[in-house]
This record gives structure tokens, sequence and C-alpha cells, in this order.
């Protein structure tokens, strides 16, 4: 009976918590919802005002199943020449003289136009981000900086990029760089990516020996510098303004915004960040249309996305899609299915390791879009599914991700440097069941204790599996406190020699007990 | 209720036999041997939660005096590296400098190239050390010829890193972070190398030619047979084929055939835009 009280007990503690996750509950990574501030607005309607119109049926209710002919980087795999003559043959540098001399104005609006959202992550719409930089210079340059350290555990997709379509990111570099008046342009690319690099610097040294670049680019009046700067292994580069500081030669340690780099980014000058991916998809957005990247997907999630879907498939793979795919549809028509069939699926993460992890009954229906995960409490990130079937540890699986944020945490602020190892030591106890039933909701409070208390969304981003795991996941890790105490009794037990005869404590419990354990022989 | 009373009074236990330990070897002797012993054991700790240990203590091969000086041949990428940058921020080359010398340097990077780096950005040498102690990819003591490196995060870790790091360890006959004693081969472990649909991957970095050859491939779809394979490729001299080790594989598509870009690939249609 008194089993059963706690249980209850249990479970309105962890309906309480679930509710505190709701209310502080992220979305992607990079983007903090204070949405206690909003939720009561929401909640309440004020009477009298007629309930608002019904939405308009959307015209399309399945996503998915992209044609060849719609898919913007077509060299994925690299069966083709990954250079200038192959690219050009793509449909690479064709009429970018013409899209460069239709000007600032016209690019950021039909990239307004287009729907695009960030693919780094946060999902904020690209045409807007572009449209901050300074129209009139005050003497400083602007710079175009193009985000190329992918390090998100489960993300691989710019590697795609660079490394059998870099031309794409060239030429969508002198676009983005004429949508946000800069003069030069940095690619900052992750150390690892060592011969992906080297792709990249001969496709550029093709672009400078054809005249797309430097002076007058593609003829176009219009001056344009690229150069490749790379890391050296910090995943925290990834983040725009420890990016900038990293690019300037420093420790990457992220600044504090205000200022944003759209007022004083890299030397101090007006910059903006942005994803490879983004950058790269520009000149096709422009050369087909906006409509026709705004017709995949749902309204306000449109386009089409490169997904990269690792861990337990049967054919793990990067592939583009329509966004608002369907999640078991990606799995199924791309990965040759979950190994061991769908029913063997136990959870999967959607958006790289920063997003809290979805378990088997909310996969069954979810679709693959920035919205649509965050109303399941994760995220979009960066279309990187990881995949865990039965065979899982799945508390394991996110102690490791909690190691890496241990790892990869700067150090800057308290909250995260202190509280990333806190959360990797409790969840490597957590994972063989050596912990106290309280301590589940002491990590949930250690999680919201770093969540929204650094500079940057790292602190956010190691609070979020662990957030998920606890959501979802609560039981296995009951189960496995339980199971980890009755064994060490059985051994105490067993073994009088364990038993310490002057320990008062022991003995007042053991005393008190006593009809306990007679029950249970 | 049972199992709670259970834990409860292990933890009580628990407790008690750790405060016992701690006072133990509280009580221990002090001579100067025993002190350096303590030191070292402290180091060990502090590694336990950074991968390297964040200071340089001069040894008979790492010191300031012993000279370091970039090659004729590498002067001239030092000089292309800054070319990119603003001329008062030479600073911003101090990582592709860092990553010339560690290249120069067989894999390590010495404390006179760091003094050197700073002389020619014109920092203080400071600035220079936190940098190199910051990011991973920095090596400050000696590593093999061959620098193994295994991918360990999540994506990897479901398709079985750890049993490929098992299997080169053992193979190898080294721990994790320690050179073979014929310096050619050693083992680390790096966070997520972004190959993560071709998981479980390794890194290997070949320091055995110089700037020139320097080679820093990715090798992927691995089992542990596999591995072992290409660390005997490496030893032989040979250049192993990097990229995916599975034959039914084209890079980062799906095994066994691609799901999409079928036939050749023909330019998209591009709108009049004159008209728009």
């Amino acid at each position: 009976m008194g089993s059963i009280q706690r249980s209850a007990r249990n479970a309105t503690r962890a309906a309480l918590s679930l509710q505190r996750s709701v209310n502080n509950g992220g979305s992607g990574a990079g983007v903090r919802a204070f949405s206690a501030q909003a939720a009561p607005a929401a909640s309440a309607p004020p009477a009298g005002t007629p309930p608002p119109p019904p939405p308009p049926p959307p015209e399309k209710t399945h996503f998915g199943g992209l044609s060849d002919e719609d898919r913007i980087f077509t060299n994925v795999y690299g069966q083709h020449d990954p250079f200038l003559k192959g690219a050009l043959k793509r449909g690479d540098w064709y009429q970018t003289k013409e899209l460069v001399q239709k000007g600032t104005d016209w690019i950021v609006n039909e990239m307004k136009k287009s729907g695009l959202r960030g693919r780094g992550g946060a999902g904020f719409p690209s045409g807007l981000k572009w449209s901050f930089m300074p129209k009139v210079s005050d003497g400083r340059p602007s710079y175009l900086v193009v985000n190329a350290d992918e390090s998100e555990p489960g993300t691989c997709k710019d590697r795609e990029i660079m490394r059998h379509d870099p031309h794409k990111l060239i030429e969508g570099c002198l676009i983005a760089g004429v949508g946000m008046r800069a003069r030069a342009g940095y690619i900052y690319i992750r150390g690892e990516y060592v011969n992906e690099r080297r792709n990249l610097q001969k496709a550029l040294a093709e672009a400078y020996a054809a005249g797309y670049l430097g002076k007058n680019a593609c003829g176009s009046g219009y001056d344009f510098d690229l150069h490749i700067h790379y890391g050296a292994g910090a995943y925290i580069c990834g983040e725009e303004t420890a990016l900038l500081e990293s690019l300037e030669g420093k420790q990457g340690k992220p600044r504090l915004k205000p200022p944003f780099p759209a007022n004083a980014g890299l030397y101090g000058c007006p910059t903006t960040v942005t994803n490879v991916e983004t950058v790269a998809v520009s000149p096709t957005i422009l050369r087909r249309g906006p409509e026709w990247f705004a017709s995949f997907g749902r309204k306000n999630n449109s386009g089409t996305k490169l997904f990269c879907v690792s861990g337990h498939v049967n054919k793990p793979c990067t592939v583009e899609e329509e966004m608002s795919i369907s999640l078991r549809e990606l799995i199924e028509r791309h990965c040759g299915g979950v190994r061991g069939g769908w029913d063997n699926l136990l959870a999967v993460i959607p958006g790289g390791s920063s997003v809290p992890l979805l378990p088997k009954h909310i996969c069954d229906d979810v679709i693959m879009d920035f919205d649509a995960l965050k109303a399941v409490q994760s995220g979009l990130g960066t279309a990187a599914v990881i995949v865990m079937d039965k065979s899982t540890d799945v508390v394991d699986a996110i102690a490791r991700l909690s190691y890496f944020y241990k790892h990869e945490s700067c150090g800057q602020c308290t909250p995260c440097r202190e509280g990333s190892p806190w959360l990797w030591h409790m969840m490597e106890r957590m994972k063989v069941g050596n912990a106290k039933l309280e301590e589940i909701d002491k990590l949930q409070e250690v999680t919201k204790q770093i969540e929204g208390h650094t500079i940057c969304a790292l602190g956010d981003a190691a609070a979020w599996p662990v957030q998920g795991l606890i959501r979802h996941f609560r039981p296995e890790l009951e189960k496995r406190i339980h199971e980890y105490a009755s064994r060490e009794l059985e051994l105490f037990l067993s073994d009088r020699k364990l038993w310490p005869e002057n320990l008062l404590e022991i003995r007042i419990w053991y005393h008190s007990n006593e009809t306990l354990l007679e029950e249970k022989e | 209720m049972l199992r709670q009373v259970a834990s409860r009074g292990l933890a009580v236990l628990r407790g008690a036999a750790a405060s016992q330990r701690t006072c133990t070897s509280r009580v221990s002797s002090s001579s100067p041997s025993d002190l350096l012993e303590q030191t070292r054991r402290l180091g060990a700790l502090s590694r336990e939660y950074s991968t390297a240990l964040n200071l340089h203590r001069n040894t008979g091969d790492n010191n300031p005096e012993v000279p370091f000086e970039f090659t004729q041949a590498n002067l001239e990428r030092v000089k292309e590296v800054l070319s990119h940058y603003p001329k008062n921020y030479k600073q911003s080359g101090i990582i592709p400098l860092l990553d010339l010398a560690q290249q120069q340097n067989g894999g390590w990077l010495s404390i006179s190239s760091m003094n050197k780096i700073a002389e020619i950005v014109g920092v203080a040498p400071i600035r220079v050390y936190e940098v190199a102690t910051f990011y991973s990819m920095f090596n400050r003591e000696k590593v093999g010829t061959y620098h193994v490196m295994v991918c360990g995060t999540t994506p990897c870790m479901l398709r079985g890193s750890r049993d490929i790091e098992a299997a080169l360890l053992k193979h190898l006959g080294v721990d994790r972070n320690e050179v073979t004693t014929d310096g050619k081969f050693s083992v680390g472990e790096m966070e997520c190398m972004g190959s993560c649909v071709n998981a479980p991957m390794i890194v290997v970095a070949d320091y055995s030619n110089g700037v020139e050859g320097f080679t820093y491939n990715y090798f992927e779809d691995l089992t542990p047979e596999s591995v072992v394979e290409i660390v005997e490729a490496y030893r032989r001299g040979e250049k192993p084929k990097h990229g995916t080790q599975n034959p039914e594989r084209l890079n980062c598509g799906p095994a066994g055939g691609l799901t999409t870009l079928l036939g050749e690939p023909k330019a998209p249609p591009c709108r009049d835009l004159s008209a728009c």
C-alpha cells in the first residue's frame, strides 16, 4: 500500500515537473522561449470577442516524396564532378551577374517571400536576418560569415555540400554578400574537415580564376572577396559570437549580446553569420523563384531540407526531402526502416543532440518541421535524426551526450561549466541506478538551473536532452534505481560480515524494518 | 517501501565507508617522493575533467630554449595565411599557424613553436597558449606518427564505437592517449566529427610526411576487424582508401543503392529574371 501511495506521489511529481517543462519548454537550439509570460495571454481570450475564423484548409495534406527535379543539392552523394565543370552542368553560376545586379533589396525581398528559415538550428527567417545589416555604412565594412563549423552530434549535411557541391556554397556567398551589402566574406570551416576544406579551397580558386569573385565579380560591377578560415575542434565555435571570437584568433568563448553581430561583429564591424545550407540554397531559390521554394512543406516551414538519419536504421543516409515529411515516411522511404521494424523503435532525437528526444508513440505520427516538433516539446534543430531501437540503453545514450556537453563547455559561465559535469556525473549514476529516487527531481532541478542562465545556448542544449529523458523515460530511471537498491540489499543481507555492529543508524534501521524483512523472506 | 528503506540504509553505510577512506589517505606520509606521487595523481584527477592537462612543465625536448623555426616553404605558407586577414588583425592567423606548426613538428606543439607564432603575429605568448589549450585538435604532448582518433559521441556510440576503440586499443596494446613504444601510433577519443550517417568512424592524422604529405582522413562504416586492417595498412606504409569502408555504399548514400538522384542531374529551370 505504501508503495502505491508512493508511486501516486511520484506520478504527481512527474506531472508537475512535466508541467514545469511545458511552461519553460525549449524550442529549436538557440531560441529561448520565455513562454511564462505568453501563456496566460494565449489561454484567456477576452470574453465577448467572436472566435477566430477557422484557418483555411491546407492545400497539401501529404508531404514528402520530392522528385529529383526539385532537389537543390544534386550531388550530395558525390557521384558527379564536384568542381567547376560539373557545377556548371548542374546549373550553378547561371545568370549570377543578373541576380547580383538586381540589388540588395530585391534579393532580401525574394528571400523573405520564399519563407526560408535558417538551417543552422534556430530557424530564424533568413530574409529578415539579412535585412538587419546597416543600409548605409558608417565607414566600417560589412562582413558575411558562413558558419561551417558543423559539430552538432548527428549532423553531417554541410559536409556533403562542401565536399561535393562547393560551388553552390561559393555562389551563395556572393548572393548573400550582396544581400547584406558585404564586401568580404569568411567561411569558418571546422578543423576536422580537412579534405572538405581542400575541396572548397580548390573550388574557390576556380571561382576566382573564372572571374566569379574578387573585383567586379561575375562582371556585375560588385566587388566581393571570400576567404576560408578554419577552427581546431571546438563545438562551441558553432555559436555565432564564439565563432567570431575564434575567427579573431582567440578562445571560442561566446560574447554577450547586445551588441548583436549585425551592429558589431567580426573586428567590430557589422556582420551576419549564417549556416552553409541557408547560403547554398539561396541562388537556386532566386533562379527558380520564391514561390517554387514556398510550395514545399507547410506554411511557415517551407522548402526542402537535407536530413541526416543516423543510428539504428537499416541504411543510414543523408537525403534531401521536403519539409514537413512525416518522420516515419522519411525513415522508411530512404533509410530502409528502423532496425527490426517500426515496432522495435524506442526513441528518436529529431534534430541533433541538443533537442529533447521523442518516444515511439510521438514518433508514430510526428512530421518533421519547426512548428510541429516544437509542439511536441522538441525541435527540428539541424534535422539530424538519431534513431534508437529497443536494444538501446537510452540512459547511457543521453549520459554520453551529457559527457559531450561537459567536454565542450567553454568554461565561461558558471552554471554551464559546473552544471554540465554535475549532469554527467548524475547521469552516470542513473545509468546503473546508483541513486535515490529524489535525485531524479534534483537532476531536473539542475537542468533548470543551467537553462537560461548562460550567455549562449550551450547551457540550454546540455539541459534539454536530460529534461527530455526525464519527461519520457522517468519510469525507466526509477526501475533502475529500484533494481540497484534491491541488488545491494540482497548482497547486504546475504553476508552478516557486512553488518557493522557499532553503527547506530544501521541498527535502528534494521530493527525498525525487521517485520518487512521477515515478510520478504 | 522496502526498497526505499534499503537504499536509504545503504547510502548511510556508503557514506561511512567513504569518510573512513579519506581519513586513512590523509594520514599518509609526506616524503618528497610521496608528494610528487600525490601531485601526479592530482594531475590524473584533473584529466578526468578535461582531456588534457592545461599546464606546461619544461622537459628536455620541450622548453623555451629548444629552437623552433618555420621552414622556408612554410614561411611562404605563413605569409599566405596572414594575407587573408586585415593588416591590424594578424592575430586571426593564430589557429591556422598553430596547425601549420603542429604539422611541421610531427603532430605536437612545443612551447617554442607557440612563442614563435606569438612573435609572428605580434601578440603576447599567453594569447597563443590560451588558444592552443582551448582547442582539442592541438596536441601539446607527443603523439604517434599516425594519430588515430575515435569518435565516441552518441550517434557513433549507438553503432558500436566502443567496440571499435576497444579493438584498436587491444590491437595496439596501448591505453587511450598513449603512444605505442615504436612511436608510430596513438589513440585518442574525439567528440562528434560530423560523419554521423557513416558511423562508427575514426580519423587518422598522418604526420609522417610533414606539411606537404599531411593527411587527415576519415574512415567510416567500420567494424572491429576493418579498423585493425586500416591500422596495419598504415603500419606497412600504405595509404588505405579513406571514406566509407562499406562496399555497398556511396559516401553518405544509403547502402545497397540510392533512393534519390538516380539520373544524370540537369540544370534546374531558371525564370525570366528581367521580368521580375
